[in-house]
């Protein structure tokens, strides 16, 4: 996983509530069985027609999400089914990191498994980002407005001074800050792991999670 | 390891069982007892563990099938190549890696929410896991079961574990007396409506009181199935009687003196007395009707003598905005009322709303009826199983010669990945779980309902009561 430790980068801006991962990621894309090549078709029923031809009704029409990496948007962002596609999506069209007010609880996991850095941030707050994106105006590739995160410090910051902290779990902000497999960490802790099954975890399919017992009685 | 003192939670007891690490600062190492696997979201997994030589650490606690792509007409003829190689690949998968599979030649196949319970696979006070978000369906046998990323699925292969951050607790607590029209399926709609599709993020959801008591297995099920549509990590009930009435003789679940010994380990499986949750909630359904949703998520649903909202009854501009685009989505008129609304299309099926007592309570209001010319209604079985019973009960001939399509199982309709879509523009009463966006097919609008609403809706055409269609005071 690449790591994420400082990100400047052009905000795109989804005012939208409850953004699904069936909107991020439509079903007709989750036959491939690849991790790859995914970015093509992020928000692809609302960025194009049905004939393929792109669709200049929708918020990004008009290019103002082109170059850009940190996604601004609404409340409960990633509900919905738990297809990690979502994220290969929005990874693989360039965003590394998202702002929301909140995030459905499986989409915000997979986000950190592929490098992309979700921030809850007050609603306040980002209804106010909302504001100065709007005021700095949309523009094409190279203009719109941009936002510095840096994870080590925990803060979100412009150029004219806005700053603002933000909370992450220690744990997944150091996967991040390292770019770490969390698989290969996992399996550091093999010892554990085998001690447990030896105690506790079921032999077979069919018996039972024995330490249930030991707990409950 | 850290552990709560003093009374627990049902939640906070699987939790605590199954900690293998538990560290300040950091999330639980969880231990995995079943991990489902199925074609859309594992090949991606599989792919990582070869590419970093990693083996399945128990493929004996990992079971798989395929259902998601799965044609239903004839499972067999596959004509999209793309479908076609993922459920080969799925295939030579469980086969380099010993996982056991339910193929198509399996009389196991189905829905993997399906054949999970009704093999006994599941069982109370296990964790359980599966790249599907409504793997939560299992909860309704008192195990903690949630949905996984592709990454987090091949984490569980290589290390039968997950990193977990403790989840925090809430009650559902359904009361009152329950009328003989309401579903469990209308029930779960109606609490999701009243609090919204995120009122149980970050928490995991144990529902309770009288209503759920009296819930067949099948019921709880439905109701855990929806517990994500609320934006939980999972639902859960505590096993009883009902529960361990279910599990007795199936094929993975323990028999003979085994079973008395578990059923009496599993009754302590229950939250304790004087034990408190972060968030509780109280829903009353004594005055409830059946529900239809209107709008594009789960939450804008209405009791079936309802209306289309308008717009502007809503608090916040943001709300008044998706309501707008939701009703523009969805082809629908603020105010207008929801038995005014026809439909093209009637599914039945999906991991929500497939199981047998499903089949038999949209069957008792298909009987002796037909669909309405020139609406399309498919009954797709939650599995090999259920459309075997639905058969030896006579329901497959019920619902063809009402004017039904009787179909093999899969996910289907419910999400559109198989050839089983809703054209652009037509309107679908759907047994299943999303009414999101292009869900069942691009432009699609899709109304969620319960098994008899669903079986009403395609006898008249467009949404009436099932009650009221029983009762006969509806003319077809």
């Amino acid at each position: 996983m690449e790591p994420l430790r400082r990100h400047r980068g052009k905000v795109a801006v989804l005012d939208r509530l409850n953004v699904d991962t069936d909107q991020i990621i439509p079903k007709q894309f989750l036959k491939r069985v690849e991790r790859s090549g995914f970015g093509q078709f992020l928000f692809y029923d609302w960025r194009f027609h049905a004939d393929g031809t792109p669709n200049p009704q929708f918020e990004w029409g008009n290019g103002s999400a082109d170059g850009a990496s940190i996604l601004l948007t609404g409340e409960n962002f990633g509900c919905g089914s738990s297809r990690e596609h979502a994220a290969w999506a929005l990874s693989d069209f360039g965003f590394r990191v998202i702002l929301a007010p909140s995030f459905a609880d499986i989409f915000f996991n997979n986000c950190f498994k592929n490098g992309v850095l979700p921030i809850a941030l007050p609603k306040e707050t980002v209804d106010r980002l909302f504001a100065q994106v709007k005021a700095a105006g949309d523009g094409g590739q190279d203009s719109g407005y941009a936002l510095t995160v840096d994870l080590e410090q925990q803060t979100i910051y412009n150029d004219n001074g806005l700053e603002v902290s933000f909370d992450v779990d220690p744990f997944r902000r150091k996967c991040l800050l390292e770019g770490l497999d969390d698989i290969g960490l996992t399996m550091q802790w093999e010892d554990r792991i085998a001690e447990f099954e030896k105690k506790y975890a079921p032999r077979e399919r069919y018996e039972l999670f024995s330490n249930c017992y030991l707990n409950f009685e | 390891m850290l552990q709560k003192t003093g009374p627990k939670t049902l939640v906070e007891k699987i939790w605590e069982a199954h900690q293998v690490a538990s560290e300040e600062g950091k999330p639980d190492l969880l231990y995995i007892d079943l991990h489902l696997v199925h074609e859309v979201t594992s090949p991606q997994a599989f792919e990582g563990l070869r590419l970093a030589g990693r083996k399945v650490r128990r493929p004996d606690l990992t079971y798989a099938t395929m259902d998601h792509n799965v044609p239903t007409d004839n499972p067999f003829v596959v004509n999209d190549p793309i479908a076609a190689k993922q459920i080969a690949v799925l295939e030579e998968n469980c086969k380099e890696f010993a996982i056991d599979l339910a193929d198509l030649n399996s009389s196991a196949q189905g829905i993997v929410h399906v054949i999970g319970p009704e093999l006994g696979l599941t069982q109370p006070g296990k964790t359980i896991v599966c790249g599907d978000s409504h793997t939560s369906t299992h909860g309704a046998f008192g195990a903690l079961a949630f949905g996984i990323g592709t990454s987090e699925v091949e984490h569980v292969l290589a290390t039968q574990c997950l990193w977990q951050s403790k989840p925090k607790t809430m009650q559902v607590n359904i009361v009152g007396e329950r009328p003989h029209s309401v579903s469990a399926k209308d029930i779960v709609l109606g609490v999701i409506a009243a609090n919204g599709i995120g009122f149980g993020t970050g928490h995991v959801i144990e529902f309770t009181g009288d209503v759920i008591r009296s819930m067949t297995m099948e019921e709880r099920m439905t109701v855990c199935n929806m517990s994500i549509e609320a934006g939980a990590r999972a639902g859960l009930v505590a096993p009883d009687e009902t529960t361990f009435a279910y599990l007795e003789g199936r094929r993975f679940v323990p028999s003979g003196d085994a079973f008395e010994f578990a059923k009496e380990k599993w009754r302590t499986l229950r939250t304790d007395e004087g034990a408190t949750y972060d968030k509780e909630i109280v829903f009353d359904v004594t005055a409830m009707k059946e529900q239809v949703t209107w709008g594009t998520n789960p939450g804008m649903g209405t009791d079936v003598d309802g209306r289309v909202p308008y717009p502007e009854e809503m608090e916040s501009e943001s709300a008044r905005r998706a309501t707008a685009s939701a009703i523009a989505y969805m082809g629908l008129e603020p105010g207008m009322r929801i038995q005014d609304i026809e439909i093209q299309h009637v599914f039945i099926g999906s991991c929500t709303n497939a199981r047998i007592e499903d089949l038999r309570m949209a069957a008792s209001i298909v009987r002796g009826r037909t669909v309405k010319p020139g609406v399309r209604a498919l009954v797709v079985p939650g599995s090999k199983q259920v459309k075997l019973q639905a058969e030896a009960e006579g329901l497959d001939e019920v619902f063809k010669s009402a004017g039904f399509e009787w179909r093999e199982p899969g996910c289907s309709m419910c999400l559109g990945m198989n050839p089983d879509i809703v054209p652009e523009g037509e309107r679908c009463a759907s047994t299943s779980n999303r009414n999101f966006e292009g869900r069942q097919g691009r432009g699609a609008r899709t109304h969620l309902v319960s098994p008899a609403m669903a079986a009403a809706a395609a006898i008249a055409g467009r949404f009436v009561s099932a009650k009221a269609m029983l009762e006969e005071s509806i003319v077809s």
